[in-house]
């Protein structure tokens, strides 16, 4: 009884060690961003939001936002297209190689991000469309399709194969089976991939980085400034991607895990 | 009743090296209740797919309406299907499952809630028309499924097993709703079960499937009374089958030689020849017991080996002294006059015209 209450102490701490070393420089970065004095020290100033004035009166900022708005925004309907479509073929056909295939699709996230970033923008510029907006699009949809295909072939995993059949029974061309049946089924999947594909795009660096060229998007223009100099605007700027980011996973696990809920009662 | 509706010529279904179904012909009539009953396996679902289209015959032909259906694509027919899953859609509520076939066939909204609306209450449900699927209890979702096909008004419903998911007091119930529906509709029935109380309380004519072949097609009181061969009667159950060797051929009755002893078997159309080998049942229900010898042909001195009673019925299980097994069936008030227990000896008989010979297999 006592070594069981110990272990589960030790575990507790472990875990609660665990929250605090991957949240404390976050908590940091968001406190700074509210504090008057120009160098992170404590003991801290007074509340200010002058740093956050004095992004919103930056025009590089507000450009490199937008950048990453449209980037985000076309990167996550592009991958969950690509990953409703992989996942698709996978639930419902059979063929030769088809382990490789979803190994394949299921490879990018493994690769090291500044080999994908190099490998990208020597493709690109190969190809001759680096440096542009859409570049970065390609490269992030690349990055983020497997994410979208893995939720949206859970979800069509936990469908009644006999539900497509009933449709078709019912009069429904295969078309309209899609239309009628499958997308509204992974309607749930197909909205959480979406957050989720943005929220890894928007905060996505090393690669944008590298194939971006003047189209810079925000995580670019936050190193840019931190290399220049100490600025608290950089906690700033943080602390805004950091929720927009925590949103989009936010909405896409409830999205996710209360369909779930729901169709497991069924 | 008796214009075919369906006509399966020569049907095989092969998956890979699997043969599901060997070779089937058949034809169902307008207007009948037709069921489909074998043990799982048998290939029984797979031509219910094929006459939903789901599955396309390797093989042979199916017609329904004297058209050749093969290459049929399942949207562009009228064969709904209610599934053994059910297969509702859990993401519409019990009105728009019930409308999904109507508007996949471009029938304009209002129209669609009126029809919708009144078979949800030719079936009981209106009042969960609005409701979740998931908030239905199963009998519930029995009868939205049930209404989501017969909406479409078709000639022929297909049923895959669609009570083995109730309880048994839902069965007896939906039994009954189902033969009114067809009786009421007029329209045809073809229900796949592996259950025979659920085949033989509803169904005009039962096919008996074994093995990816017809064993035996007949209304349920011949295939419990007149059993074509082995496979049906062992599988119809409660009979005593009993093969040997025939000794003497009469005009009414043969003479059969068994390890159980020599018993007289009634010949109808059958032509037995002396020396041949033949099979031949006797119902269960049919055999009668005694404490003394009787003074009549067809009897067996058997041990009881162990009872089993479904409500007021009683089956025996007895064996005679070569272990072969018999089975009888009757009133558990008459079994109580015989004060049996396990091991108790006793005599079995029966009447001449309580026996069937089985066609040989």
């Amino acid at each position: 009884m006592n070594s069981k209450r110990i272990l589960n102490i030790a575990l507790g701490a472990y875990v609660g060690a665990i929250f605090v070393f991957v949240f404390a420089p976050i908590v940091f970065s968001v406190v700074f961003s509210f504090n008057s004095q120009r160098f992170p020290t404590i003991p801290l100033g007074s509340f200010s939001t002058e740093w956050y004035v004095k992004i919103l009166n930056d025009p590089d900022i507000w450009k490199a936002a937008l950048n990453s708005l449209i980037v985000s925004s076309s990167t996550a309907v592009i991958a969950t297209v690509l990953g409703f479509c992989t996942a698709y073929s996978d639930f419902r056909y059979n063929f030769r190689f088809k382990g490789p295939y979803i190994a394949l699709i299921l490879l990018p996230p493994t690769i090291p991000l500044i080999i994908m970033a190099l490998a990208m923008l020597a493709w690109l510029s190969k190809l001759g469309i680096s440096g542009q907006l859409w570049s970065v699009v390609i490269a992030h949809s690349v990055l983020t399709a497997p994410f979208a295909m893995a939720i949206i072939r859970l979800r069509l995993n936990q469908m009644d194969p006999d539900l497509e059949s009933a449709s078709w029974n019912l009069g429904g061309s295969e078309w309209a089976t899609m239309r009628y049946v499958i997308i509204p089924f992974c309607k749930p999947a197909i909205i959480s991939g979406l957050c989720l594909a943005a929220a890894v795009s928007f905060d996505e660096f090393a690669v944008s980085w590298f194939v971006s060229g003047l189209n810079k998007t925000l995580p670019v223009v936050i190193l840019e400034i931190v290399q220049g100099n100490i600025d608290p605007q950089v906690n700033a700027i943080g602390t805004f991607v950091f929720f927009t980011s925590m949103t989009l996973v936010i909405l896409a696990q409830i999205f996710f895990v209360q369909r779930q809920i729901k169709s497991t009662k069924s | 009743m008796t214009k075919p509706l369906v006509i399966l010529e020569k049907v095989q279904k092969h998956f890979g090296d699997f043969i599901a179904v060997k070779e089937i012909n058949l034809e169902i009539n307008e207007g009948e209740f037709l069921a489909i009953m074998g043990p799982s396996g048998c290939g029984k679902t797979t031509t219910l797919r094929m006459l939903s289209g789901l599955e396309e015959p390797t093989i042979g032909e199916v017609r329904m309406n004297g058209q050749v259906m093969n290459k049929v694509k399942p949207h562009e027919r009228d064969t709904p299907l209610v599934w053994q899953s059910l297969a509702l859609f859990p993401f519409l509520s019990v009105i728009e499952n019930v409308e999904f076939g109507l508007k996949m066939r471009g029938i304009d909204k209002l129209e669609r809630k009126k029809r919708a609306l009144e078979w949800l209450e030719k079936l009981d449900i209106l009042e969960f028309s609005e409701r979740d699927i998931s908030t239905l209890s199963g009998g519930q979702k029995q009868r939205v499924a049930l209404a989501r096909s017969l909406v479409l008004e078709p000639k022929i419903l297909l049923l895959d097993e669609p009570l083995s998911a109730l309880d048994a007091h839902l069965v007896i119930r939906m039994q009954a709703v189902l033969v009114q529906l067809q009786r009421e509709l007029g329209i045809t029935f073809v229900y796949v079960t592996h259950s025979q109380s659920e085949a033989f309380a509803m169904a005009d004519r039962v096919v008996i499937m074994g093995n990816g072949e017809i064993a035996q097609v007949g209304t349920p009181k011949d295939i419990y009374r007149s059993p074509q061969n082995k496979f049906v009667a062992e599988f119809v159950g409660r009979n005593n089958i009993l093969t040997g060797i025939v000794s003497d051929v009469k005009k009414t009755k043969a003479m059969i030689e068994t390890g159980s002893g020599v018993f007289s078997v009634i010949l109808e159309n059958n032509s037995l020849k002396k020396g041949e080998q033949a099979s031949f049942v006797i119902s269960a229900d049919l055999v009668h017991l005694s404490t003394s010898e009787p003074k009549t042909d067809n009897t067996v001195y058997c041990k009881l080996i162990s009872e089993e009673f479904v409500g007021s019925m009683v089956t025996l299980f007895l064996e005679d002294q070569n272990n072969h097994e018999f089975k009888v069936q009757m009133q558990e008030r008459e079994l109580s006059k015989f004060e049996l227990k396990p091991g108790s000896k006793i005599w079995l008989s029966w009447s001449l015209k309580s026996t069937h010979l089985l066609e040989v297999n």
